[in-house]
């Protein structure tokens, strides 16, 4: 089995969610904070998301208060199907997302100042992470790691990490390309659905792909 | 009256028994965060040992902070019965509860507060001040050592501002407060952190049960295991709504047999139980499907024994903090019918983890419809369960505290 240059680093990461100030008690100050709200707090209530949502109509917070607190139907599924892998800058996914709103508003004006049911609460992460002892030198490794991560780690290494990596890659695809040099290998794991899964079901979908590589 | 604070000695329960529940990757998370902190010294300090969610919470959560390499200290203020009175009617008056306290029970707040300060060391890396009671030992602040916390389990979204602008000078002095939900929080200059309370399922509250047990604790109370049992588990508070669960019942019982169940003692930090109490067992007129409970602060197992013997669970609150009740109920993939205040939505999302109601009439139809439609009501407690499993437990709880501090010292 083809050895790395360098080993993979598993961490034990996790997060804690700092309460912003701002808070949008209609669409039009949603419209507003939506310009205005840090980068990690979109990118929080987007990405970082994701993993809260198993039991929810739509996969980023703000769809789903724009349904369920402003009964805006469909405003939230053209949030909702904004694609995150689309953006490769926050600026850029911010912008999309403003731009969805005030469209909406200017088609339905009345639509911005009705209070909605409760209030939208700007959260943004704030990251922890230590070094496990654990390392991968190889495929195989790195499967063997992958497979005994906790899923708030899992999502740090493949969904969190694409912060750090303007959006472009995720950790394991970054490794697979600069130290083994399976380009092929890391566009599959980076073009995931991790979407349209579970965490659990995108660790299994990540495993399936690195099997075939591992004899080589 | 000995005011001498109380260090709270608890039961040590292993880290590792968490891994048949969380899995051992989580475990091992957490032990590499301790390590980071190996050799700290946290306090944690609130205003009662037993009784409340406080108290359950810190009880299982020291013993577990310790085996991760930090040393941990739970300290529990004293003060009089007039204290607890104030106390009682601040945290009323922080829900939005009218407030017309006379001048000197603030007086007698701050020289509780002060007397208990006087009294403790605060050597600690970290100390953790939950709740209003114990605020003022922030004077015990030094410069540039130790990073204080407030742990906020009550919604401040809409307080008596009389209370509020009281207390508020002594939060803003922490390095940060912790609370419940985004919705509970109120504009501050000190950063604000989202922490979800949790419950422990290897406790005796939410461990499995032998069915014998159930049935021999129903037996000993009289309840009949072959009709449904509609329970609500709470302290004696009106902000609990018995007195409106039981109107639901009344409305309830005229289409579908059922017993109702009313389970809950007080804490030591609650002087308004026994009266609430009284209301209850004046408003229940004898009627024998009706069952209160007036249990002692150890009935754990008995607890966890009336959940499990559940048909529905309920929680009317009109306020509340986070509700770990409903926490508790959902583990136990019970169906739960649960007012939409507090902390509640965060754990039950209608119609997929349970009912969210507004209203006694509310409550009583989602009950009904329940009751008629068991298949429903057995996917509501299954989807529950999994949702405690993924974000209520103590070891989430054990590992956010970690992060915190590893983030406050790196700041």
């Amino acid at each position: 089995m083809k050895q790395a240059k360098e080993p993979f680093q598993f961490v034990a990461a996790s997060y804690l969610i700092r309460i912003r100030p701002e808070r949008a008690h209609t669409l039009g100050e949603m419209a507003r904070d939506l310009r205005t709200v840090s980068e990690a707090s979109i990118f929080y209530h987007t990405f970082q998301s994701l993993e809260a949502h198993h039991y929810s109509a739509f996969s980023s917070d703000f769809a789903q208060w724009i349904m369920a607190a402003c009964n805006e139907a469909a405003l939230a599924e053209r949030l909702a199907a904004v694609d995150l892998r689309d953006f490769v800058s926050l600026e850029d996914l911010r912008q999309a997302l403003a731009r969805r709103v005030e469209e909406h508003l200017k088609v339905i004006p009345r639509a911005a100042d009705r209070p909605a049911f409760e209030p939208f609460h700007f959260c943004e992460a704030v990251d922890a992470s230590v070094p496990l002892e654990t390392r991968a030198q190889d495929l195989g490794e790195l499967a063997e790691g992958i497979r005994h991560l906790s899923l708030q780690t899992l999502h740090h290494h493949f969904i969190n990490s694409r912060l750090r990596l303007q959006l472009r890659t995720n950790d394991f695809s970054n490794w697979i390309v600069h130290n083994l040099g399976f380009n092929d290998l890391a566009d599959k794991l980076n073009r995931i659905d991790f979407y349209n899964t579970s965490l659990d079901g995108l660790r299994e979908q990540i495993l399936q792909d690195l099997e075939p590589w591992m004899k080589q | 009256m000995n005011l001498a604070p109380t260090t709270v000695v608890v039961r040590k329960a292993s880290l590792q028994e968490y891994a048949t529940v969380v899995g051992q990757p989580e475990i091992d998370e957490i032990r590499a965060l301790g390590k980071r902190l190996a050799g700290r010294h946290v306090k944690m300090v609130n205003s009662t040992a037993v009784g409340g969610g406080v108290a359950e919470i810190l009880n299982r959560l020291v013993p577990l902070m310790e085996e991760t390499g930090v040393t941990p200290r739970w300290d529990v203020i004293t003060g009089g019965e007039d204290f607890f009175t104030v106390t009682k009617a601040f945290h009323n008056a922080l829900h939005g509860a009218p407030y017309d306290g006379p001048p000197e029970w603030l007086e007698s707040f701050l020289s509780t507060n002060e007397e208990n300060r006087r009294r403790m060391q605060f050597d600690e890396d970290f100390i953790v001040i939950h709740d209003p009671q114990p605020i003022g030992l922030i004077n015990s602040r030094q410069p540039a050592r130790g990073h204080w916390v407030w742990r906020c389990h009550i919604d401040l979204s809409r307080p008596n501002t009389t209370v509020w602008e009281f207390l508020r000078p002594f939060v803003e002095r922490y390095d940060a407060s912790l609370f419940s939900s985004p919705a509970f929080t109120y504009p501050s200059s000190i950063p604000q952190y989202l922490f979800s309370p949790s419950i422990d399922p290897l406790a005796d509250k939410n461990r499995e049960l032998e069915p014998e047990f159930v049935s021999g604790v129903l037996e000993r109370f009289g309840i009949n295991s072959r009709r449904p049992i509609l329970t609500q588990i709470s302290r004696f508070d009106r902000l609990k709504d018995p007195l409106g669960v039981i109107e639901a019942f009344r409305i309830v019982r005229k289409y579908s047999d059922c017993q109702l169940v009313l389970a809950g003692g007080g804490a030591s930090d609650d002087p308004e139980g026994d009266a609430v109490l009284r209301e209850v067992t004046e408003a229940a007129h004898g009627d024998p499907d009706i069952f209160i409970l007036n249990l002692p602060p150890w009935s754990h197992l008995e607890i966890n024994a009336l959940q499990r013997a559940s048909t529905i669970v309920i929680q009317k609150s009109l306020r509340e903090g986070f509700g770990l009740t409903v926490a508790e109920a959902l583990w136990k993939r019970k169906p739960v019918v649960a007012s939409a205040v507090g902390g509640i939505p965060r754990q039950v999302i209608h119609k997929l983890t349970g009912m969210l109601v507004h209203s006694v009439e509310g409550c009583a139809y989602q009950i009904h419809y329940l009751l008629s439609h068991p298949e429903f009501a057995r996917q509501l407690g299954e989807n529950g369960r999994e949702h405690v499993k993924e974000n209520f437990l103590v070891t989430h709880n054990l590992k956010r505290y970690l992060l915190l501090f590893l983030i406050l010292q790196q700041a």
